[in-house]
């Protein structure tokens, strides 16, 4: 492919796709992010569909986004603001058009320009002509007419040819940031393998739309980001959902204990469900239960019965578990369960993403009934604390939650592929047979952990269950100095995990005036937001949280360094009400967004400024 | 190697029954206890799964696995045990209320899905553990603390729940009968994929004598048809009574009367897969028939762990990917170098 000569070198560039839910704005915006990574660009991705999956078409409860960010330093966010969008219709442009930058390239179908989808999309009139889009570089290309022109002569029917409209966008996008179409060729020969038409179809589409933008190459110069400087290794492109089940996946190798998983399909949790599903050539049990309660039901059986159990979940799914994590709490049995946190609350928002569960995965259940919580911050991070979330479960006899959320379960990065030998041993407490006088709720002394003893095995004969137990032999117990002891050591083992958990660790200078905390998937635009005012010369740091509870061990330590300190979270202060619950000497500010949406890096970095100049 | 055959002491736990005294679910363990040495499957294959109520209680009582779960939820635990290990035994207590109110979506899905465990379902018609309140098989008028003026609802019939859920396996005891339970028990054991055996059951306190029309000395001969596959389906205390199908319908009928030879009465088919028949039988009701026990329906279908574990095989066979650096490194990988 031949270079323009009015090539432009950005640092880095965000795109969004944007149409109708059936235009395939997803798959377009994936094939792009997948040259990019192969290009070797960093990259982070967003995808941004409506729940109403049938909403009338046109509208703009019907449109469907997806925003990559690629660039040749690391990339943290999937980018506040867009350089340029694609706008498939008038409503993609009126959801989107708040987040163009100035002097940002709109390409738009004509076609779709019209009376009908002005009307449909909520405007009286063209908005082109009535609203202020001279800051922008609208580019409007008749794409529907063009693409059935491409195809014209191969004898596809009109739906299958306006189908592939997507492919002449994403033809232009590839044109202004000189990028091969080779990967995406590849893709359909692989996607379409038995329909011959189809991938010559598409093919042809995407070069008439490359060529195209070529040949109006007056309106826009071509754009090019550089390769990442990123770490050398092997790579791949990974969503925070299959690198979680991935985890799941790897601690189930690593301890030698197949993996069972019981879940009940629910947005926008279900890809961790699929992904397992996929999986049976590593011989994955994966049981989709009739609701959320037979989901973890089933897992904590198979938990008792010797596997690695999981359930995955969002918020209302796991409003319905909640009496059930008790009975794993009161059976002492490993479980994993994953919270891909959405909007709430109820049915709230599917699609889009919050941080409001977190007080109800602490505190939701019935009686003292304390479960470790972890929450991954980056989607390929899902992978490494799927996996801890499972080590930690099976060695100390415990469910834990691990907190996700839409932005991360949905959201694509590359990943450094790691080696299997260089992950960390599980050591699950399992009793061997033979052993004479087995008790099930005798302890280790140090870590307060019981044995697991699965059926199958010789001479463990023995029952669990819900109601409370006696401290050895696990019979029923009503005794009333029996119950406080069982209740307090049930406590104590959970705290006892923070010898498991590593220091927090404070990026920036460890001490200073202004500490940032987070947790979860606010990390990339709290990092981004960190970086940007640490290169103006604030004294700024972030601690970002990863194990809730229990909480590191230099937690107080680490947060007395500051003379300010302000927790961010897509909630309105869950975490910041338990650190104040915590650490009671410390003032803790608020930065809270609830809007379904991720933070920005410029509001976080305005916020910042404001609190440092504070007196 | 041959193994001692295990006796129904092995089975025993150490803890004390707390059962009320002349409670039917004494009857039921005792039957169950000597039922599992039949089976021929080691102690330690056993697991006992339950759900919340007095019948959940039982895992308690046998000295083999168990897990005393939550309200309603033990046929989900039971399929998560059974699937994660198919060579175990596994054995599902639950009542009227934990199996068919607050369990009713396990208990038709675990049928549905044709998953290996038996489900004993002691029906007693009322909430006895809560003390007296109707439950969803107490009859239409019932009388309790919660229906003080008689219920208004219909109630489920299981067996037609079960078989309606596309069960496979449908049996009916009572809980007076220790050896015609102790049989069932047997063939339940055997049959693989789920099992559902109701025991009408006498709660003592707060339902006493709800089938004393059927299992008094007196009635119990005329009364109760015993089913067993391949006999004439003949009943009462002189063995002169008998069932024909009359059109659509099933008939009582009298050996010996209007021409009728024992060669008219219909012969049992447990094995038969149409299920109108069986479904006809389950519903049998006093007075107008007599209440069948034995085992109704059993019907030979693979089993969900069984076609789980074929497919797994016949996936891991055909794949590449054999383990998780083969997974990691699969699909569109690049080095940066």
């Amino acid at each position: 492919m031949d270079t323009k000569p009015r090539c432009i070198e950005l640092e880095e560039v965000s795109i969004r796709f944007s149409g109708d839910s059936g235009d395939g704005m997803q798959l377009t915006g994936t094939l792009f992010s997948n040259t990019a990574a192969l290009f070797g660009n960093d990259l982070s991705t967003f995808p941004d569909y409506p729940s109403e999956i049938r909403a009338p078409q046109g509208t703009v409860g019907g449109v469907s986004g997806f925003q990559v960010h690629v660039g040749h330093s690391q990339i943290n966010t999937p980018g506040d603001y867009t350089d340029v969008l694609v706008a498939m219709n008038p409503a993609a442009l009126k959801a989107n058009a708040k987040w163009i930058k100035t002097g940002g390239t709109i390409i738009l179908d004509k076609d779709n320009f019209d009376e009908k989808g002005f009307s449909k999309a909520g405007y009286t009139d063209d908005p082109l002509k009535t609203e202020k889009f001279d800051k922008f570089n609208v580019i409007d290309v008749p794409i529907t007419s063009l693409t059935k022109e491409a195809v014209k002569d191969m004898g596809l029917d009109n739906k299958s040819a306006i189908r592939t409209k997507n492919m002449f966008a994403l033809g232009m996008v590839f044109y202004l940031f000189n990028r091969t179409l080779d990967y995406t060729f590849d893709f359909f020969e692989i996607k379409f393998k038995k329909r011959p038409l189809i991938i010559e179809a598409n093919k042809k589409v995407l070069q008439a739309g490359y060529n195209y933008a070529e040949t109006i190459e007056a309106l826009t110069p071509v754009i090019k980001v550089k390769a990442a400087d990123i770490e050398k290794g092997k790579y791949r492109n990974l969503n925070g959902n299959v690198a979680t089940a991935w985890g799941l996946l790897a601690a189930s190798e690593k301890v030698g204990k197949e993996i069972f998983v019981g879940s009940y399909p629910i947005t926008p949790a279900t890809g961790i469900l699929e992904e397992l599903s996929l999986r049976k050539d590593l011989g994955v049990k994966s049981f989709q239960a009739e609701d959320e309660i037979a989901g973890i039901c089933s897992a904590i059986g198979a938990s008792f019965t010797g596997s690695l159990a999981v359930t995955t979940t969002s918020g209302p799914g796991l409003s319905l578990k909640c009496e059930a994590i008790g009975l794993a709490v009161m059976t002492e049995l490993p479980l994993v369960i994953v919270n891909v946190q959405r909007g709430g609350p109820s049915t709230g928002l599917p699609t889009k993403t919050e941080q409001a569960d977190l007080l109800q995965v602490l505190y939701g259940r019935n009686g003292e009934c304390p479960v470790p919580v972890l929450a991954a911050s980056t989607p390929s991070d899902c992978f490494y604390y799927a996996y801890e979330a499972a080590k930690i479960a099976m060695e100390h006899m415990t469910p834990v939650i691990l907190l996700t959320d839409g932005f991360l379960g949905n959201g694509s990065e590359p990943w450094k592929i790691p080696g299997m030998a260089d992950m960390p041993e599980i050591n699950p407490p399992l009793i061997p047979e033979g052993t004479e006088n087995f008790q099930p709720y005798v302890r280790d002394m140090e870590t307060l952990v019981r044995g697991w003893a699965i059926p199958g095995t010789k001479g463990l004969e023995h029952r669990v269950g819900g109601l409370e137990k006696d401290a050895i032999t696990g019979s029923v117990s009503h005794d009333p100095l029996n119950h406080q002891k069982m209740v307090e050591t049930r406590e104590e083992k959970i705290n006892r995990i923070v010898k498991d958990v590593p220091d927090l660790e404070v990026d920036g200078d460890v001490s200073g005036e202004l500490l940032i905390i987070g947790w979860g998937s606010t990390y990339g635009h709290l990092l981004t937001a960190l970086r940007e005012l640490e290169s103006e010369g604030k004294k700024i740091s972030l601690a970002h949280f990863r194990y809730i509870s229990p909480l590191p061990k230099n937690t107080r330590e680490a947060l007395s360094k500051f003379k300010k300190i302000v927790v961010c979270e897509l909630n309105l202060g869950q975490f910041a009400k338990y650190l104040r619950m915590n650490f009671q000497e410390f003032e803790f500010k608020q930065y809270n967004k609830i809007q379904g949406l991720p933070f920005t890096v410029i509001e976080l970095k305005e916020y910042f400024i404001k609190i440092l100049e504070e007196e | 190697m041959t193994q001692e055959k295990l006796t129904s002491k092995d089975f025993k736990s150490d803890q004390e029954i707390k059962w009320c005294p002349g409670c039917g679910d004494h009857a039921i363990l005792t039957a169950i206890q000597r039922a599992l040495p039949e089976l021929g499957i080691k102690k330690e294959n056993f697991v006992f799964i339950s759900g919340i109520g007095c019948s959940s209680r039982l895992p308690y009582y046998m000295d083999t696995f168990g897990f005393h779960g939550i309200h309603g939820r033990g046929s989900a635990i039971s399929s998560g045990v059974k699937i994660a290990n198919t060579r175990l035994s596994v054995w599902q207590m639950t009542g009227d209320g934990d199996a068919l109110a607050i369990g009713g979506n396990h208990f038709i899905h675990a049928i549905r899905r044709n998953i290996d465990i038996n489900i004993v379902l002691f029906n007693n018609e009322i909430y006895g553990l809560t003390k007296g309140q109707y439950s969803p098989t107490s009859q239409k008028g019932a009388v309790t603390h919660t229906s003080p003026y008689g219920t208004v609802e219909a109630p489920f019939h299981p067996g037609e729940l079960a078989i309606g859920a596309q069960g496979k396996f449908f049996a009916r005891t009572v809980d007076n009968n220790i050896k015609l339970a102790t049989e069932i028990f047997i063939e339940a054991g055997k049959h693989e994929g789920t099992s559902v055996i109701e025991i009408l059951q006498n709660c003592v306190i707060y339902n006493d004598k709800t089938y004393g029309y059927l299992t008094g000395k007196e009635y119990k001969d005329d009364r109760q048809i015993i089913l067993r596959h391949g006999e004439p389906m003949i009943f009462g205390k002189e063995r002169d009574k008998g069932l024909i199908l009359d059109g659509l319908k099933l008939k009582v009928v009298k050996i010996g009367e209007d021409g009728i030879t024992e060669d008219d009465i219909l012969v049992h088919k447990a094995n038969e897969n149409n299920p109108g028949i069986h479904t006809m039988l389950a519903n049998m009701r006093y007075p107008n028939y007599p209440v069948a026990v034995g085992v109704i329906r059993n019907v030979q279908a693979p089993s969900y762990e069984a076609s789980l574990e074929t497919q797994i095989e016949k996936v891991k066979t055909q794949s590449k990917i054999k383990k998780m650096d083969d997974l990691f490194n699969s699909g569109t990988v690049w080095e940066v170098k």
